[in-house]
């Protein structure tokens, strides 16, 4: 029988709390309190991001996608992919469904290797931030770096791909 | 603010799609429930995961790592650092400001911010699930190395 690992994680962390708790209450209720915070932002995003995903799935035909982001969509495709990443919000772990969803539709990898890229790092409220705290000279130079690395990783990961391929992804 | 038009977004088209195809509509709400069954798990235990890194990891440790006699090496821990950790921007920022006015390298601050939103170790496990175990290896190794070369590419514009 396979042992599911997520449950067995829990568990661990949940006697590893007890055990905080027994000998310092107060860094237990810490990191229950400090995950509580994360838990209502996945609870807040994770569930119409899922929706969103499932009538993706059910009603864009898998041509539409190929025409528009599969591996002959160019620069096109590439800007489509940017574009998305930048103008979507939320934590990557909410890209990974739309990441895979795009990928089942026949978008090519170096694309959705671009959208997850540009979703993880490039937001313009985040950027805004940045540059409130770090300053405009550190968030710009930042951004004007990270774009073509994005697209250099992309790639390179597409080089990996025809070379060795993704297979065991599922 | 965000979050309502997301919900709204996901509520108008699950009604338009029910008018127009409950078939489809029903293939929708049971890859929903499919996909969020199966991730509940893992990303409950990346939340709880980050109560326990963000409640017992020690600040000064960390400036001393990354601080500009660090070296190299601090802006490497630096972006060790981000990758291992996974705040928000909004928490991220303002301690990366507060680490730079305290001292530590322009470089490992590059460093931080950058891995932390393109690398994460916390949630390697669930782009593995999704994307295979060979994927999520490149993507995060190669946006390590990127993330260190944009680093010091800064360092020699800001210093």
């Amino acid at each position: 029988m396979k042992i599911k690992p997520g449950p067995v994680i829990l568990a661990i962390l949940a006697a590893a709390t007890a055990l905080v708790y027994a000998s310092r209450p107060e860094k237990a209720l810490s990191v229950l309190f400090v995950s509580k915070d994360y838990l209502l932002e996945m609870i807040s995003i994770l569930p119409p991001i899922l929706v969103l995903c499932g009538l993706f799935d059910a009603w864009v035909p898998k041509q539409t996608i190929e025409r528009l982001m599969g591996e002959t969509s160019g620069a096109r495709g590439a800007s489509i992919a940017l574009l998305l990443g930048t103008v979507a919000m939320g934590p990557l772990y909410a890209a990974f469904p739309i990441g895979k969803s795009l990928l089942g539709k026949g978008a090519s990898l170096y694309n959705v290797a671009v959208f997850l890229c540009v979703w993880a790092s490039i937001k313009i409220p985040m950027i805004l931030f940045e540059m409130k705290f770090l300053g405009a000279q550190f968030a710009l130079l930042r951004l004007a770096l990270t774009v073509p690395s994005i697209l250099i990783i992309s790639g390179l990961m597409k080089l990996v791909e025809a070379r060795s391929g993704f297979h065991e992804a599922k | 603010m965000f979050i309502a038009v997301i919900w709204g977004i996901a509520g108008a088209g699950l009604l338009l799609s029910w008018t127009k195809s409950r078939e489809k509509t029903r293939a929708a709400l049971r890859f929903f429930r499919r996909s969020f069954l199966s991730l509940a798990p893992s990303v409950l235990a990346i939340i709880w995961s980050i109560g326990f890194i963000l409640t017992f990891l020690p600040s000064g440790l960390v400036l001393n790592t990354i601080g500009r006699e660090a070296g190299f090496q601090g802006v490497v821990m630096a972006a060790v650092f981000g990758s291992v950790v996974l705040i928000p921007a909004f928490i991220a920022f303002p301690l990366a400001a507060s680490f730079l006015r305290q001292g530590a390298d322009v470089r490992a601050i590059a460093a931080f911010v950058t891995t932390l939103v393109m690398v994460g170790v916390i949630t390697a496990p669930l782009e593995v699930k999704f994307f295979g175990k060979r994927f999520a290896l490149w993507r995060n190794s190669l946006s390590f190395v990127f993330a260190l070369v944009i680093a010091v590419v800064m360092g020699a514009f800001l210093r």
